[in-house]
Protein backbone atom coordinates (compact mmCIF):
# COMPACT_ATOMS: atom_id res chain seq x y z
CA UNK A 1 0.00 0.00 0.00
CA UNK A 2 1.98 2.83 -0.75
CA UNK A 3 0.63 6.04 0.73
CA UNK A 4 0.60 9.57 -1.74
CA UNK A 5 0.38 12.74 -1.31
CA UNK A 6 -3.03 12.86 -2.18
CA UNK A 7 -4.08 10.16 0.00
CA UNK A 8 -7.79 11.64 1.98
CA UNK A 9 -6.44 9.46 5.20
CA UNK A 10 -3.33 7.68 6.31
CA UNK A 11 -3.15 5.24 9.18
CA UNK A 12 0.36 4.80 9.84
CA UNK A 13 1.27 1.69 12.51
CA UNK A 14 -1.57 2.08 14.69
CA UNK A 15 -1.49 -0.27 17.74
CA UNK A 16 -3.94 0.01 20.68
CA UNK A 17 -4.12 -1.54 23.57
CA UNK A 18 -6.84 -1.55 26.28
CA UNK A 19 -5.41 -3.27 29.44
CA UNK A 20 -3.88 -7.05 28.56
CA UNK A 21 -5.86 -6.87 25.84
CA UNK A 22 -4.57 -5.94 22.30
CA UNK A 23 -6.86 -4.81 20.05
CA UNK A 24 -4.87 -3.44 16.85
CA UNK A 25 -1.79 -4.51 16.13
CA UNK A 26 0.60 -2.07 14.26
CA UNK A 27 -2.47 -1.59 11.50
CA UNK A 28 -1.75 0.88 8.66
CA UNK A 29 -3.66 2.06 5.36
CA UNK A 30 -4.31 4.00 3.05
CA UNK A 31 -7.54 5.60 1.23
CA UNK A 32 -7.51 7.36 -2.15
CA UNK A 33 -10.31 10.06 -3.63
CA UNK A 34 -12.95 7.45 -5.52
CA UNK A 35 -11.98 4.55 -3.74
CA UNK A 36 -13.55 1.90 -2.15
CA UNK A 37 -12.00 0.19 0.99
CA UNK A 38 -13.71 -2.54 2.74
CA UNK A 39 -12.21 -4.17 6.59
CA UNK A 40 -13.78 -7.58 6.99
CA UNK A 41 -12.82 -10.45 9.82
CA UNK A 42 -14.22 -12.63 12.02
CA UNK A 43 -16.16 -10.78 15.45
CA UNK A 44 -13.84 -9.25 17.70
CA UNK A 45 -11.29 -8.84 14.93
CA UNK A 46 -11.12 -4.64 15.79
CA UNK A 47 -13.09 -3.54 12.51
CA UNK A 48 -15.22 -1.20 14.66
CA UNK A 49 -12.59 -0.27 16.83
CA UNK A 50 -9.90 0.80 14.06
CA UNK A 51 -12.81 2.92 12.39
CA UNK A 52 -13.26 4.37 15.70
CA UNK A 53 -9.60 5.37 15.74
CA UNK A 54 -9.60 6.43 12.08
CA UNK A 55 -12.37 9.00 12.99
CA UNK A 56 -10.29 10.29 16.00
CA UNK A 57 -13.23 8.50 18.88
CA UNK A 58 -10.70 6.75 20.39
CA UNK A 59 -6.94 7.39 21.09
CA UNK A 60 -4.44 4.68 19.60
CA UNK A 61 -1.89 3.72 21.92
CA UNK A 62 0.38 4.47 19.60
CA UNK A 63 0.63 5.52 15.48
CA UNK A 64 -0.35 8.34 13.60
CA UNK A 65 -3.50 9.06 11.59
CA UNK A 66 -2.66 11.92 8.98
CA UNK A 67 -5.81 13.66 7.33
CA UNK A 68 -6.01 15.53 3.51
CA UNK A 69 -6.14 19.09 5.05
CA UNK A 70 -9.87 20.44 4.96
CA UNK A 71 -10.84 16.58 4.74
CA UNK A 72 -14.81 16.42 5.36
CA UNK A 73 -15.54 13.08 6.85
CA UNK A 74 -19.80 11.74 6.70
CA UNK A 75 -20.42 8.96 8.78
CA UNK A 76 -22.32 6.00 9.28
CA UNK A 77 -22.56 4.34 13.16
CA UNK A 78 -23.61 1.22 12.79
CA UNK A 79 -26.87 1.50 14.45
CA UNK A 80 -29.07 3.69 16.27
CA UNK A 81 -30.06 3.55 19.17
CA UNK A 82 -32.85 6.05 19.95
CA UNK A 83 -35.00 5.79 23.02
CA UNK A 84 -38.22 4.33 22.36
CA UNK A 85 -39.62 7.76 23.96
CA UNK A 86 -37.75 9.97 21.51
CA UNK A 87 -39.68 11.61 19.34
CA UNK A 88 -37.79 12.02 16.08
CA UNK A 89 -39.09 12.67 12.59
CA UNK A 90 -36.36 11.71 9.87
CA UNK A 91 -36.46 14.95 8.41
CA UNK A 92 -35.35 16.67 11.97
CA UNK A 93 -32.24 13.92 12.22
CA UNK A 94 -31.06 14.62 8.95
CA UNK A 95 -31.04 18.68 9.92
CA UNK A 96 -28.64 18.10 12.46
CA UNK A 97 -26.16 16.94 9.95
CA UNK A 98 -24.98 21.14 9.94
CA UNK A 99 -26.47 24.40 10.00
CA UNK A 100 -28.53 25.74 7.55
CA UNK A 101 -29.43 22.76 6.08
CA UNK A 102 -33.05 23.24 4.03
CA UNK A 103 -35.54 21.32 3.25
CA UNK A 104 -34.60 20.88 -0.51
CA UNK A 105 -30.92 20.15 0.69
CA UNK A 106 -32.86 17.19 2.62
CA UNK A 107 -34.43 15.87 0.07
CA UNK A 108 -31.63 16.12 -2.31
CA UNK A 109 -29.85 13.78 0.20
CA UNK A 110 -33.00 11.35 0.66
CA UNK A 111 -33.17 10.86 -2.69
CA UNK A 112 -30.00 10.30 -3.60
CA UNK A 113 -30.67 6.98 -1.12
CA UNK A 114 -33.96 6.50 -2.41
CA UNK A 115 -35.85 7.06 0.76
CA UNK A 116 -37.42 10.47 -0.22
CA UNK A 117 -40.96 8.89 1.13
CA UNK A 118 -39.88 8.55 4.96
CA UNK A 119 -39.15 12.35 4.71
CA UNK A 120 -41.75 12.93 7.38
CA UNK A 121 -41.55 9.65 9.22
CA UNK A 122 -40.79 9.00 12.60
CA UNK A 123 -37.35 7.42 13.39
CA UNK A 124 -38.55 4.94 15.45
CA UNK A 125 -40.80 3.66 12.66
CA UNK A 126 -38.06 2.97 9.53
CA UNK A 127 -37.33 -0.17 8.85
CA UNK A 128 -33.77 -1.58 9.02
CA UNK A 129 -33.12 -0.99 5.24
CA UNK A 130 -34.87 2.88 5.91
CA UNK A 131 -32.90 3.17 8.57
CA UNK A 132 -29.58 2.82 7.19
CA UNK A 133 -30.63 4.77 4.30
CA UNK A 134 -31.82 7.60 5.98
CA UNK A 135 -28.20 7.16 8.18
CA UNK A 136 -26.38 7.37 4.84
CA UNK A 137 -28.37 10.62 3.38
CA UNK A 138 -27.36 12.21 6.65
CA UNK A 139 -23.35 11.58 6.42
CA UNK A 140 -24.17 12.51 2.22
CA UNK A 141 -25.22 16.04 3.96
CA UNK A 142 -21.51 16.90 5.59
CA UNK A 143 -20.55 16.87 1.48
CA UNK A 144 -18.26 14.13 2.54
CA UNK A 145 -14.94 13.47 0.78
CA UNK A 146 -14.38 10.54 2.32
CA UNK A 147 -17.41 8.46 3.86
CA UNK A 148 -16.79 6.13 7.02
CA UNK A 149 -19.35 3.90 7.12
CA UNK A 150 -19.47 0.67 10.08
CA UNK A 151 -21.79 -1.75 8.61
CA UNK A 152 -23.49 -0.34 6.43
CA UNK A 153 -26.03 -3.52 5.47
CA UNK A 154 -26.78 -4.41 8.79
CA UNK A 155 -30.50 -5.38 9.77
CA UNK A 156 -31.01 -5.58 5.81
CA UNK A 157 -32.10 -8.59 3.93
CA UNK A 158 -29.92 -9.86 0.75
CA UNK A 159 -31.95 -8.37 -1.72
CA UNK A 160 -31.53 -4.99 0.18
CA UNK A 161 -28.14 -5.49 0.63
CA UNK A 162 -27.36 -5.48 -2.52
CA UNK A 163 -29.02 -2.69 -3.44
CA UNK A 164 -27.20 -0.61 -0.80
CA UNK A 165 -23.85 -1.93 -2.03
CA UNK A 166 -25.16 -0.52 -5.06
CA UNK A 167 -26.37 2.40 -3.71
CA UNK A 168 -22.58 3.19 -2.25
CA UNK A 169 -20.57 2.49 -5.63
CA UNK A 170 -23.26 4.98 -7.52
CA UNK A 171 -22.49 7.49 -4.68
CA UNK A 172 -18.65 6.94 -5.17
CA UNK A 173 -19.12 7.47 -9.34
CA UNK A 174 -21.00 10.72 -8.60
CA UNK A 175 -19.28 12.45 -6.13
CA UNK A 176 -16.06 10.55 -6.41
CA UNK A 177 -15.48 10.45 -2.47
CA UNK A 178 -13.39 7.62 -1.21
CA UNK A 179 -15.50 5.21 1.27
CA UNK A 180 -13.90 2.76 4.28
CA UNK A 181 -16.34 0.38 5.10
CA UNK A 182 -16.88 -2.28 7.53
CA UNK A 183 -18.21 -5.16 6.75
CA UNK A 184 -19.16 -8.29 8.37
CA UNK A 185 -20.31 -9.93 4.94
CA UNK A 186 -17.85 -11.95 2.61
CA UNK A 187 -19.32 -12.06 -0.75
CA UNK A 188 -21.89 -9.39 -1.49
CA UNK A 189 -19.32 -6.72 -0.40
CA UNK A 190 -16.66 -8.48 -2.53
CA UNK A 191 -18.52 -7.17 -5.96
CA UNK A 192 -18.96 -3.88 -4.86
CA UNK A 193 -15.04 -2.82 -3.52
CA UNK A 194 -11.88 -1.86 -4.91
CA UNK A 195 -9.87 -2.90 -2.08
CA UNK A 196 -9.96 -5.55 0.62
CA UNK A 197 -8.05 -5.43 4.35
CA UNK A 198 -8.59 -8.75 6.03
CA UNK A 199 -8.00 -7.91 9.81
CA UNK A 200 -7.78 -10.10 12.43
CA UNK A 201 -6.22 -7.27 14.73
CA UNK A 202 -3.15 -7.07 12.38
CA UNK A 203 -4.09 -6.79 8.76
CA UNK A 204 -3.69 -10.78 7.57
CA UNK A 205 -4.09 -10.09 3.86
CA UNK A 206 -4.90 -6.82 1.53
CA UNK A 207 -5.43 -6.13 -1.87
CA UNK A 208 -8.15 -6.53 -5.00
CA UNK A 209 -10.89 -8.72 -3.93
CA UNK A 210 -9.56 -11.26 -6.54
CA UNK A 211 -6.36 -10.71 -4.65
CA UNK A 212 -7.38 -11.25 -0.82
CA UNK A 213 -9.98 -14.67 -2.08
CA UNK A 214 -7.12 -16.58 -3.51
CA UNK A 215 -4.60 -15.73 -0.10
CA UNK A 216 -4.07 -18.74 1.95
CA UNK A 217 -4.19 -16.06 4.97
CA UNK A 218 -8.17 -15.35 3.41
CA UNK A 219 -8.48 -18.77 2.83
CA UNK A 220 -6.84 -20.15 6.33
CA UNK A 221 -9.13 -17.48 7.93
CA UNK A 222 -12.54 -18.25 6.45
CA UNK A 223 -11.84 -21.65 5.35
CA UNK A 224 -14.91 -23.62 3.85
CA UNK A 225 -16.63 -20.48 4.13
CA UNK A 226 -14.43 -18.69 1.14
CA UNK A 227 -15.75 -21.22 -1.01
CA UNK A 228 -19.33 -21.21 -0.22
CA UNK A 229 -21.08 -18.17 -2.41
CA UNK A 230 -24.17 -17.85 -1.08
CA UNK A 231 -23.13 -17.81 2.38
CA UNK A 232 -25.23 -16.06 5.43
CA UNK A 233 -23.80 -13.48 7.63
CA UNK A 234 -23.47 -14.97 10.86
CA UNK A 235 -22.25 -18.06 9.87
CA UNK A 236 -18.50 -16.35 10.13
CA UNK A 237 -19.07 -16.27 14.17
CA UNK A 238 -18.73 -19.90 14.36
CA UNK A 239 -15.80 -19.89 12.71
CA UNK A 240 -11.97 -19.48 14.20
CA UNK A 241 -9.67 -16.76 13.47
CA UNK A 242 -7.03 -16.66 11.15
CA UNK A 243 -4.18 -18.47 12.97
CA UNK A 244 -2.04 -15.60 14.34
CA UNK A 245 -4.54 -14.55 16.80
CA UNK A 246 -2.20 -13.69 20.28
CA UNK B 1 -60.23 31.31 50.42
CA UNK B 2 -56.95 30.11 49.64
CA UNK B 3 -54.64 31.54 52.01
CA UNK B 4 -50.90 33.20 51.19
CA UNK B 5 -49.37 30.05 51.62
CA UNK B 6 -51.14 27.96 49.22
CA UNK B 7 -50.96 30.55 46.93
CA UNK B 8 -46.93 30.90 47.58
CA UNK B 9 -46.56 27.21 47.23
CA UNK B 10 -48.23 27.03 43.96
CA UNK B 11 -46.51 29.56 42.26
CA UNK B 12 -43.19 27.67 43.32
CA UNK B 13 -44.97 24.81 42.56
CA UNK B 14 -45.67 25.35 38.89
CA UNK B 15 -42.10 26.73 38.64
CA UNK B 16 -41.06 23.27 39.46
CA UNK B 17 -43.31 21.80 37.53
CA UNK B 18 -42.12 24.03 34.30
CA UNK B 19 -38.14 23.68 34.97
CA UNK B 20 -38.53 19.77 35.55
CA UNK B 21 -40.79 19.26 32.25
CA UNK B 22 -38.00 19.95 29.68
CA UNK B 23 -34.81 18.85 31.86
CA UNK B 24 -37.23 15.15 33.19
CA UNK B 25 -37.43 14.78 28.95
CA UNK B 26 -33.59 14.97 28.80
CA UNK B 27 -33.40 12.30 32.07
CA UNK B 28 -35.81 9.91 30.38
CA UNK B 29 -34.14 10.17 26.98
CA UNK B 30 -30.49 9.31 27.95
CA UNK B 31 -31.77 6.86 30.79
CA UNK B 32 -30.74 9.25 33.57
CA UNK B 33 -33.29 8.37 36.30
CA UNK B 34 -30.75 6.73 38.39
CA UNK B 35 -28.30 9.55 37.88
CA UNK B 36 -31.29 11.85 38.99
CA UNK B 37 -31.77 10.07 42.18
CA UNK B 38 -27.77 10.23 43.14
CA UNK B 39 -27.80 13.84 42.68
CA UNK B 40 -31.00 14.66 44.64
CA UNK B 41 -29.84 11.58 48.13
CA UNK B 42 -26.69 13.92 48.31
CA UNK B 43 -28.73 16.71 48.85
CA UNK B 44 -28.71 16.11 52.62
CA UNK B 45 -25.43 16.36 52.93
CA UNK B 46 -25.89 19.86 51.49
CA UNK B 47 -28.58 20.84 54.67
CA UNK B 48 -26.01 19.75 57.00
CA UNK B 49 -23.06 21.32 55.26
CA UNK B 50 -25.33 24.15 55.23
CA UNK B 51 -25.90 24.22 59.08
CA UNK B 52 -22.12 23.82 59.79
CA UNK B 53 -21.35 26.45 57.64
CA UNK B 54 -24.35 28.63 58.37
CA UNK B 55 -25.32 29.36 54.99
CA UNK B 56 -28.26 29.56 52.93
CA UNK B 57 -29.68 25.63 53.02
CA UNK B 58 -30.49 26.04 49.28
CA UNK B 59 -27.01 27.20 48.58
CA UNK B 60 -25.26 24.15 50.17
CA UNK B 61 -27.52 21.47 48.67
CA UNK B 62 -26.67 23.58 44.98
CA UNK B 63 -22.86 23.43 46.30
CA UNK B 64 -22.81 20.05 47.07
CA UNK B 65 -25.19 18.49 43.94
CA UNK B 66 -22.72 20.04 41.71
CA UNK B 67 -19.53 18.38 43.35
CA UNK B 68 -21.11 15.06 42.86
CA UNK B 69 -22.07 15.74 39.78
CA UNK B 70 -18.29 16.58 38.95
CA UNK B 71 -17.34 13.54 40.65
CA UNK B 72 -19.60 11.60 38.86
CA UNK B 73 -18.68 12.74 35.38
CA UNK B 74 -14.81 12.04 36.86
CA UNK B 75 -16.19 8.58 38.29
CA UNK B 76 -17.55 7.77 34.54
CA UNK B 77 -14.51 8.32 32.52
CA UNK B 78 -12.18 6.11 34.46
CA UNK B 79 -14.61 3.29 33.39
CA UNK B 80 -13.25 1.03 36.72
CA UNK B 81 -16.86 0.43 37.69
CA UNK B 82 -20.43 -0.39 35.80
CA UNK B 83 -22.05 2.91 35.97
CA UNK B 84 -25.17 1.97 37.84
CA UNK B 85 -22.40 0.76 40.72
CA UNK B 86 -20.68 3.79 40.91
CA UNK B 87 -24.02 6.15 41.29
CA UNK B 88 -25.43 3.48 43.57
CA UNK B 89 -21.72 3.96 45.61
CA UNK B 90 -21.85 7.38 45.33
CA UNK B 91 -26.41 7.61 46.51
CA UNK B 92 -26.45 6.36 49.42
CA UNK B 93 -22.88 6.90 50.50
CA UNK B 94 -24.01 10.40 49.93
CA UNK B 95 -27.53 10.14 51.85
CA UNK B 96 -26.02 7.83 54.93
CA UNK B 97 -23.04 10.52 55.25
CA UNK B 98 -25.81 13.41 55.11
CA UNK B 99 -27.62 11.63 58.16
CA UNK B 100 -24.65 10.63 60.14
CA UNK B 101 -23.27 14.75 60.11
CA UNK B 102 -27.26 15.81 60.35
CA UNK B 103 -26.41 13.51 64.13
CA UNK B 104 -23.33 14.95 64.99
CA UNK B 105 -25.04 18.38 65.22
CA UNK B 106 -26.96 17.56 68.83
CA UNK B 107 -28.37 21.50 69.02
CA UNK B 108 -29.98 21.44 65.92
CA UNK B 109 -33.80 20.31 65.71
CA UNK B 110 -34.71 19.99 62.11
CA UNK B 111 -37.51 18.02 60.41
CA UNK B 112 -35.88 15.53 58.25
CA UNK B 113 -39.42 14.66 56.78
CA UNK B 114 -39.51 17.81 55.24
CA UNK B 115 -36.06 17.06 53.31
CA UNK B 116 -37.03 13.62 52.24
CA UNK B 117 -40.49 14.01 51.19
CA UNK B 118 -40.44 18.11 50.52
CA UNK B 119 -42.52 21.06 52.25
CA UNK B 120 -44.01 22.88 49.76
CA UNK B 121 -46.29 24.55 52.20
CA UNK B 122 -43.44 26.22 53.82
CA UNK B 123 -42.26 27.69 50.79
CA UNK B 124 -41.24 31.55 51.61
CA UNK B 125 -40.03 34.50 49.43
CA UNK B 126 -36.31 33.72 49.27
CA UNK B 127 -37.63 29.80 47.90
CA UNK B 128 -39.32 31.42 45.55
CA UNK B 129 -36.84 33.62 44.36
CA UNK B 130 -34.35 30.86 44.61
CA UNK B 131 -36.83 28.31 42.27
CA UNK B 132 -37.28 31.23 39.46
CA UNK B 133 -34.39 32.68 39.23
CA UNK B 134 -31.82 29.19 40.25
CA UNK B 135 -34.28 27.12 37.91
CA UNK B 136 -34.52 29.85 35.65
CA UNK B 137 -30.88 29.94 35.01
CA UNK B 138 -30.46 26.39 34.88
CA UNK B 139 -33.50 26.17 32.01
CA UNK B 140 -31.79 29.41 30.03
CA UNK B 141 -28.53 26.89 30.15
CA UNK B 142 -30.60 24.20 29.06
CA UNK B 143 -32.03 26.40 25.77
CA UNK B 144 -28.25 27.18 24.85
CA UNK B 145 -27.16 23.29 25.19
CA UNK B 146 -30.34 22.16 23.26
CA UNK B 147 -29.25 21.41 20.22
CA UNK B 148 -26.00 19.87 20.43
CA UNK B 149 -27.57 17.67 23.92
CA UNK B 150 -30.07 16.81 21.36
CA UNK B 151 -27.53 15.65 18.86
CA UNK B 152 -25.35 13.68 21.60
CA UNK B 153 -28.41 12.11 22.56
CA UNK B 154 -29.52 10.57 19.18
CA UNK B 155 -25.77 9.38 18.65
CA UNK B 156 -23.25 10.42 20.90
CA UNK B 157 -19.85 9.01 18.21
CA UNK B 158 -21.97 10.99 15.27
CA UNK B 159 -22.20 14.07 17.06
CA UNK B 160 -18.52 14.28 17.71
CA UNK B 161 -17.62 13.19 14.39
CA UNK B 162 -19.90 15.93 13.07
CA UNK B 163 -17.53 18.24 15.42
CA UNK B 164 -19.70 18.49 18.64
CA UNK B 165 -17.66 19.29 21.76
CA UNK B 166 -19.48 15.94 23.60
CA UNK B 167 -17.09 16.27 26.82
CA UNK B 168 -17.89 19.61 27.66
CA UNK B 169 -22.10 20.07 26.73
CA UNK B 170 -22.46 16.61 28.75
CA UNK B 171 -20.34 18.22 31.63
CA UNK B 172 -22.62 21.48 31.54
CA UNK B 173 -25.21 19.57 31.36
CA UNK B 174 -24.52 17.90 34.41
CA UNK B 175 -24.09 20.96 36.14
CA UNK B 176 -27.48 22.27 35.13
CA UNK B 177 -29.35 19.07 35.93
CA UNK B 178 -27.82 19.27 39.50
CA UNK B 179 -29.18 22.70 39.76
CA UNK B 180 -32.35 21.82 38.82
CA UNK B 181 -32.36 18.82 41.39
CA UNK B 182 -31.62 21.35 44.28
CA UNK B 183 -33.82 23.74 44.08
CA UNK B 184 -36.80 20.76 43.47
CA UNK B 185 -35.63 19.80 46.55
CA UNK B 186 -38.14 22.13 48.30
CA UNK B 187 -41.18 20.98 46.95
CA UNK B 188 -40.81 16.98 46.43
CA UNK B 189 -38.16 16.22 48.98
CA UNK B 190 -34.99 14.48 48.19
CA UNK B 191 -36.76 10.78 47.65
CA UNK B 192 -39.40 12.30 45.31
CA UNK B 193 -37.27 14.48 43.37
CA UNK B 194 -36.70 12.40 39.97
CA UNK B 195 -40.35 11.31 39.91
CA UNK B 196 -40.99 15.16 39.20
CA UNK B 197 -38.28 14.83 36.73
CA UNK B 198 -39.89 11.54 35.22
CA UNK B 199 -42.99 10.81 35.21
CA UNK B 200 -44.69 14.12 33.30
CA UNK B 201 -41.64 13.08 30.79
CA UNK B 202 -43.49 9.54 30.45
CA UNK B 203 -46.77 11.06 30.03
CA UNK B 204 -46.02 13.69 27.16
CA UNK B 205 -44.01 10.62 25.14
CA UNK B 206 -47.16 9.57 23.94
CA UNK B 207 -48.68 12.94 22.27
CA UNK B 208 -45.47 14.74 21.22
CA UNK B 209 -44.45 14.47 17.39
CA UNK B 210 -41.20 16.50 18.75
CA UNK B 211 -38.59 16.86 21.24
CA UNK B 212 -39.85 20.09 21.49
CA UNK B 213 -43.06 19.29 21.79
CA UNK B 214 -42.28 16.68 24.62
CA UNK B 215 -40.38 18.94 26.69
CA UNK B 216 -42.91 21.20 26.66
CA UNK B 217 -45.85 18.84 26.98
CA UNK B 218 -44.26 17.51 30.12
CA UNK B 219 -44.06 20.78 31.45
CA UNK B 220 -47.47 21.62 31.66
CA UNK B 221 -48.35 17.51 32.99
CA UNK B 222 -46.02 18.65 35.95
CA UNK B 223 -48.64 21.82 35.91
CA UNK B 224 -51.18 19.51 36.60
CA UNK B 225 -49.87 17.16 38.64
CA UNK B 226 -48.37 20.06 41.09
CA UNK B 227 -52.05 21.70 41.15
CA UNK B 228 -53.63 18.51 41.43
CA UNK B 229 -51.48 17.21 44.55
CA UNK B 230 -52.09 21.09 46.21
CA UNK B 231 -55.44 20.61 46.29
CA UNK B 232 -55.83 17.15 47.14
CA UNK B 233 -53.56 18.19 50.40
CA UNK B 234 -55.58 21.23 50.99
CA UNK B 235 -59.12 19.30 51.05
CA UNK B 236 -58.04 16.06 52.43
CA UNK B 237 -54.82 17.10 54.93
CA UNK B 238 -52.75 14.55 52.37
CA UNK B 239 -48.70 14.99 52.62
CA UNK B 240 -48.45 17.35 49.59
CA UNK B 241 -45.27 16.15 48.21
CA UNK B 242 -46.45 12.75 48.04
CA UNK B 243 -49.76 13.65 46.69
CA UNK B 244 -48.52 15.55 43.92
CA UNK B 245 -46.70 12.41 42.96
CA UNK B 246 -49.54 10.39 43.76
CA UNK B 247 -51.49 12.61 41.11
CA UNK B 248 -48.75 12.56 38.42
CA UNK B 249 -48.82 8.88 38.54
CA UNK B 250 -52.53 8.77 37.95
CA UNK B 251 -52.26 10.95 34.91
CA UNK B 252 -49.68 8.96 33.79
CA UNK B 253 -52.18 6.01 34.28
CA UNK B 254 -54.97 7.69 32.23
CA UNK B 255 -52.50 9.00 29.20
CA UNK B 256 -52.38 5.16 28.88
CA UNK B 257 -56.09 4.44 28.37
CA UNK B 258 -56.17 7.50 25.66
CA UNK B 259 -55.17 6.12 21.95
CA UNK B 260 -51.78 8.15 20.94
CA UNK B 261 -51.52 10.32 18.36
CA UNK B 262 -48.67 8.97 16.69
Amino acid sequence: MTAIASSLLIAHDINLTLGNNQLLDNVSLAIEPGEIVTVIGPNGAGKTTLLRVVLGLQQPSSGTIVQRAGLSIGYMPQRLELDATFPLSVKRFLSFAGKGLGETDLCAALEQTGALHVLTAAMRHLSGGEAQRVLLARALLRKPDLLILDEPVQGVDVHGQIELYQLIGQIRSEQGCGVLMVSHDLHLVMAATDRVLCLNRHICCSGTPAMVTSDPEYLKMYGQLALYQHDRVHHLDRHEGCSHVR
Amino acid sequence: MFDDFILRALIGGLGVALIAGPFGAFVVWRRLAYFGDTLAHSALLGVALGFLLSINLTLGVIVVCQLLALLLFIGQRQRLLANDTLLGILSHGALSLGLVVLAFMPNLRIDLMAYLFGDILAIGITDLLWIYVGGGTALVGLLWLWQPLLAITIHEDLARVEGIAVQRINSLFLALIALTVAVMMKVVGLLLVTSLLIIPAATARRFAGSPEGMALLAGVFGCCAVTGGLGASYYWDTPTGPSIVVVACVIFLLSILVPAGN
